[in-house]
């Protein structure tokens, strides 16, 4: 190849790698940020944290909009931080002050109950106790809010059941699915029977049937079962075969040679062993995929427990991560809703880089296969 | 029908007997029930009652079910053609002898594998009209009033577009496969041939994948008429991003119009259908099987 034609590739292919990678990037930055810095127009790109000498010791401080404006962002909810009222705003890091202001930086050493509060502003500074301290101590530096996550768990309130859930769906799905999925998908490749293959068709025709049109008959069915506010409506129908798996699966199962079941025949193994200890094994990569995208699936799914999961105790974690939206005091606390979403995409990524080749070779045999 | 015949017959019948159970269950009896309840009064919390066809003349004077037809078609018709392409042109690039290609295919790859919610935060965060990365970076190259996406109708489609463009790795992954497959004889004959670059591309790499971008875009037809966690999250203004499936979501169970829902539902299924028939009209002479 030309050279020029092989640098434009790598310049386009790294940008938008940049691009396809930069949304994660800004993800994590902004959970590892102090929610002050998720708020300010700025162009921090890194969290950091402000420091001044006060009352004889080096404290944390919070910078705030201009004094002159009587505004100041006092920060979470019943922290007792100093804040920093001074005219300037936070430019490419660093705290700057308004040119030619002449305000001094004023530190709070105590937020007042009145501004304790989100988005209570300070009108009026006397009666306040405050310091003055020169502009030039305010010093800064790179700090990343590792304690954001705990905290965002914590602000998710059930974290703990809807992690346990989350994961209860995913074991049942994929258990339920993956067996099921193997013994209707040997039933439909590796035996011949009368009306085998007019029951295949009928399988992948249901594969043209959009959800919406049995959403409603479904949700009627698992209410009439009282099953509505459980988990059940969303793992038991996996331990039923689901077409798309099926299909896939029997497409590998037909690879397998014919010889190999016969002669276990011969030798007088039933059918119900050869699938499960000559077949299955064999088929091992096939299941594997299967398996990972049942799990994707579960891990992933919204309208599911939108729909069934009633009490916000037993939701989902993707539920739990909608709730978390909008917190109570109607603000949206974007480095905690960023921690959040950092911690139900871990698990993904994590399996993602664990069962790389199975994800790739799945992908691809779902394309040309089918 | 000899005795062993039958013997086989309910062998397999034995296998495939969960799918045969659940088929019945969960849609048969779905699928009977939702043409019936289309024709319903229906609740869920007292029977059904027969109304014939009501619901579907109550659709054709519903302003809502029009916009909401209107917004799916719109987003898919940006959506669809964007992601194919630029799907397709990332994997023509990966497909070239590139070093880390390896790594290049995980970056973007993994998007596609994030949840949706999770990604619908993530935009919405960088999105945000004052504090977003993107208007913070259009404000910083000196666009003084960037768009406010979600929450202007007309940028919200256009958003969700971009938003469904970083989740395009599940398609680059399957062009790929389809690439490694060319049969390398026709490539070199046509370089032997003369054949530049672009001619080898239109006239020998495209037919050859022909069949694998039809799949995906029949795959993107029916995916993207349902497509619903995204668009729910993230909610554009003024019902800018109010779509079908969404739409079918709050009749069934906000307004508990399920009979409404219903009738819906089977709307879409059409829908789902003429749109691919025309698919498969418009692409017959444009795919190639191999073998044909």
């Amino acid at each position: 190849m030309r050279i020029p034609a092989k640098v434009s590739i790598y310049v386009v292919l790294i940008a938008g790698a940049a691009m396809f990678a930069l949304p994660f990037a800004w993800m994590v930055l902004t959970a590892l940020r102090p929610l002050n810095q998720t708020l300010q127009q700025s162009h921090l790109w890194l969290p950091r944290r402000f420091e001044a000498p006060l009352e004889g010791r080096v404290q944390e401080v919070w910078p705030g909009p201009a004094v002159t404006e009587a505004s100041v962002w006092a920060l979470e909810q019943g922290a007792a931080q100093p804040v920093v009222l001074s005219e300037g705003s936070v430019r490419d890091g660093a705290w700057q002050p308004t040119a030619g202001a002449p305000l001094p930086v004023v530190i709070l050493k105590r937020i007042p109950a009145s501004v304790a509060a989100p988005w209570r502003e300070i009108s009026d500074l006397r009666g306040l106790t405050h310091d003055v301290v020169p502009d030039d101590a305010v010093r800064s530096q790179v700090v990343f809010r590792w304690e954001n996550f705990p905290r965002a768990v914590r602000a998710m309130r059930h974290f703990p059941r809807y992690l346990a859930n989350t994961l209860i769906l995913c074991v049942l799905n994929v258990i339920g699915t993956v067996l099921s999925s193997a013994a209707v998908a040997y039933g439909f490749s590796r035996l011949e029977w009368r009306g085998r293959d007019h029951l295949f068709g009928l399988l992948l025709a249901t594969m043209m049937i959009p959800f919406p049109v049995v959403m409603v008959p479904l949700y009627g069915l698992f209410r009439w079962l009282g099953w509505v506010g459980t988990l059940q409506p969303l793992w038991v129908g996996s331990f039923f075969a689901s077409a798309f798996n099926v299909f896939l699966l029997r497409q590998f199962f037909r690879t397998i040679p014919k010889d190999l079941s016969e002669a276990a025949r011969i030798d007088g193994c039933g059918e119900f062993r050869i699938f499960w200890q000559i077949i299955l094994p064999l088929c091992r990569p096939a299941l594997v995929v299967v398996a990972l995208f049942t799990f994707l699936g579960a891990w992933n799914d919204f309208l599911g427990p939108l729909i069934y999961l009633t009490d916000e105790k037993d939701f989902t974690l993707a539920l739990g991560l909608q709730a978390m939206k909008t917190s109570e005091s109607g603000a949206t606390e974007w480095h905690y809703l960023m921690a959040a979403s950092t911690l139900v995409i871990l698990p993904v990524i994590t399996l993602f880089f664990v069962a790389q080749r199975s994800f790739i070779e799945g992908i691809a045999l779902t394309g040309t296969k089918a | 029908m000899t005795s062993g015949d039958r013997k086989r017959t309910w062998i397999g019948l034995a296998f495939v007997s969960p799918w045969l159970v659940g088929f019945a269950a969960f849609t048969l009896y779905p699928v009977c029930a939702s043409v019936y309840f289309s024709f319903c009064d229906y609740d869920v919390l007292s029977p059904p009652v027969w109304i014939g066809l009501l619901n579907y003349q109550d659709m054709v004077s519903d302003s809502v079910f029009w916009k909401s037809v209107w917004n799916t078609l719109f987003f898919n018709l940006m959506a669809l053609p964007l992601g194919l392409v630029s799907a397709l042109v990332l994997a023509l690039m990966l497909n070239q002898p590139v070093r880390m290609r390896g790594v290049f295919r995980a970056v973007y790859y993994l998007p596609s594998l994030v949840p949706a919610v999770a990604s619908a935060m993530v935009w919405l965060w960088i999105l945000n009209g004052r504090l977003g990365l993107l208007n913070q970076a259009l404000m910083a190259v000196g666009i003084a009033h960037p768009p406010q996406w979600l929450g202007d109708p007309a940028w919200a489609k256009p958003s969700l577009a971009l938003v469904s463009l970083w989740g395009c790795g599940n398609t680059v992954v399957i062009y790929l496969a389809a690439l490694q497959g060319v049969p390398r004889s026709l490539l070199e004959a046509a370089m032997i041939d003369g054949a530049s670059a672009w001619r080898r591309l239109i006239h020998v790499t495209l037919p050859a994948i022909s069949p694998v971008i039809y799949f995906n875009l029949l795959i993107g037809i029916i995916g993207g008429l349902q497509v619903f966690t995204t668009a729910f999250v993230m909610g554009g203004a003024e019902r800018s991003t109010l779509f079908y499936a969404i739409y079918i979501y709050q009749n069934a169970f906000e307004y508990r119009h399920m009979g409404y829902a219903s009738a819906m539902a089977w709307i879409l299924c059409l829908m789902i259908l003429a749109l691919t028939w025309l698919a498969s009209r418009l692409s017959r002479s444009l795919v190639h099987y191999q073998g044909d």
